[in-house]
């Protein structure tokens, strides 16, 4: 393993984008920056720019509008880039897989790394699949 | 022989690896404070460079309609200058009498530099948030140089002298300028400016990652965010050690004043944590007005107390 790779998994920097989820995810995400979970022990970050980011963590189905936009995103991201679909929605479109307007789930379109399952998944999920993303390196 | 002592001066000590070093510890002090006043952990000491080295080992993504050379070359034109800036600060504290006529002004113009880098890198990466980063940060930099240089001013009126060797001699003998009613608020002043300068909460208007998604690096991935990001970690230490020189009597090496130039350090780095963590983020408008407005003002009264003798 190669001094770079090591130095990923002592900082990986997640970009979230949302997909059309719901936003309950989305909260769920920010609970683990809380002082309960504080996943900046591990060097989590959350940044702004998918450029700077290290994991892309996707929620939601994925709508017909922002399909293209996902996919100019993913090629964006410098490599090496792990890609997580997070929620229920993020796995398998969730309760939105009838929707007119849906075309996911999302790993017809990107490779993806991780699943975490849940309506919304818990905190304690959230960071045994990063743990689990890391573990892949 | 002598360019010689002058190039391992600027890389090694105090300059380039010396700075960095020292400047990624106080990143991690930041990144500590601001988690313990949010009652969280908060990452290992370890963590800047961690990111540093991860971030070198990253995919260097240039954007197709950036001017690449522009956007490539300007984060090293930055550090080198902010190199430049601690080694010459570093210097004249270590050792008074490698000062020279004026180092506090080259000093000053050095500081800029960075700034200026960062604004022309963000232009050059074609993206529109960037350009309105670069804008942001170049009205941020009019705004706190003016009351910067008065602050400045306020010392060299009273010690009477531009050279940092003068200054240290001054408040060697006639007590530190923080002891005086000038001294105080030519302090507050410096570090609002401060904040500022190393584009912190309440003045990160430029970075603002929650409104404009990291503004001037919002192009920068690998390698160059590597070096923006050391280049803030390296003005971390020349703007609390530029302020302790000109106001709190320089930091010193020798037996028990080590221990006194690490606290002062350490207390300036704190104020300025704290600074970060109590205030949300201002527009940019409400900064140029608290930069020309209130901060101005004070910095004319320091000056006029100073000319008085205060």
């Amino acid at each position: 393993m190669s001094l770079g790779l090591k130095a990923l998994k002592k900082s990986p920097w997640v970009f979230h984008v949302n997909t059309g989820a719901c936003n309950n995810c989305d909260i769920e995400i920010l609970d683990c920056l809380t002082p309960r979970f504080d996943v900046e022990r591990f060097g989590v970050i959350l940044v702004g720019s998918v450029r700077h980011a290290d994991v892309l963590l996707i929620s939601g189905p994925v709508t017909k509008n922002v399909l293209p936009r996902l996919k100019r995103l993913y090629d964006a991201a410098p490599r090496p880039i792990k890609v997580v679909a997070f929620g229920a929605c993020g796995c398998k479109c969730g309760i939105f897989r009838d929707g007119y307007n849906v075309v996911g789930p999302l790993d017809k379109y990107i490779p993806v790394d991780a699943y975490i399952p849940g309506c919304p998944p818990k905190p304690e999920t959230i960071i045994s699949g990063i743990v689990k993303v890391l573990n892949q390196l | 022989m002598q360019a010689f002592t002058y190039i391992v001066k600027y890389l090694v000590f105090p300059g380039f690896v010396f700075s960095a070093v020292v400047g990624l510890l106080t990143t991690w002090v930041d990144r500590k404070v601001t988690a313990r006043v949010q009652y969280r952990v908060g990452p290992p000491w370890y963590q800047p460079f961690a990111d540093m080295v991860k971030l070198l080992g990253k995919e260097v993504v240039v954007p197709v309609n950036a001017r690449s050379t522009g956007f490539l070359i300007m984060p090293v034109v930055g550090l080198a200058a902010a190199t430049l800036a601690s080694t010459i600060i570093w210097l004249v504290n270590l050792r008074p009498e490698a000062s020279f006529v004026g180092d506090s002004i080259v000093t000053l113009y050095v500081m800029t530099i960075p700034a200026l880098a960062l604004i022309l890198g963000a232009s050059a990466s074609a993206n529109p948030l960037g350009a309105l980063g670069a804008s942001r940060e170049m009205k941020l930099l009019f705004a706190y140089e003016l009351p910067l240089m008065i602050s400045v001013l306020t010392t060299i009126m009273k010690v009477g002298s531009f050279s940092f060797e003068k200054i240290l001699m001054y408040q060697e003998y006639n007590g530190v300028m923080l002891g005086s009613v000038s001294g105080v608020i030519a302090f507050i002043v410096m570090i609002f400016c401060a904040q500022a300068k190393l584009g912190f909460l309440p003045f990160d208007i430029p970075e603002a990652e929650t409104e404009i998604a990291g503004g001037t690096h919002i192009e920068y991935s690998g390698a160059p965010l590597a070096i923006v990001r050391l280049n803030t970690a390296i003005m971390y230490v020349v703007m609390p050690l530029f302020i302790i020189t000109l106001l709190w009597g320089g930091v010193n090496f020798i037996g028990w004043r080590i221990l006194t130039s690490i606290l002062k350090y350490v207390a300036i780095v704190v104020i300025m944590v704290l600074i970060k963590n109590t205030n949300p983020r201002v527009r940019i408008d409400q900064a140029v007005r608290f930069f020309w407005g209130p901060m101005f003002a004070l910095s004319v009264i320091a000056m006029i107390l100073a000319v008085l003798g205060y």
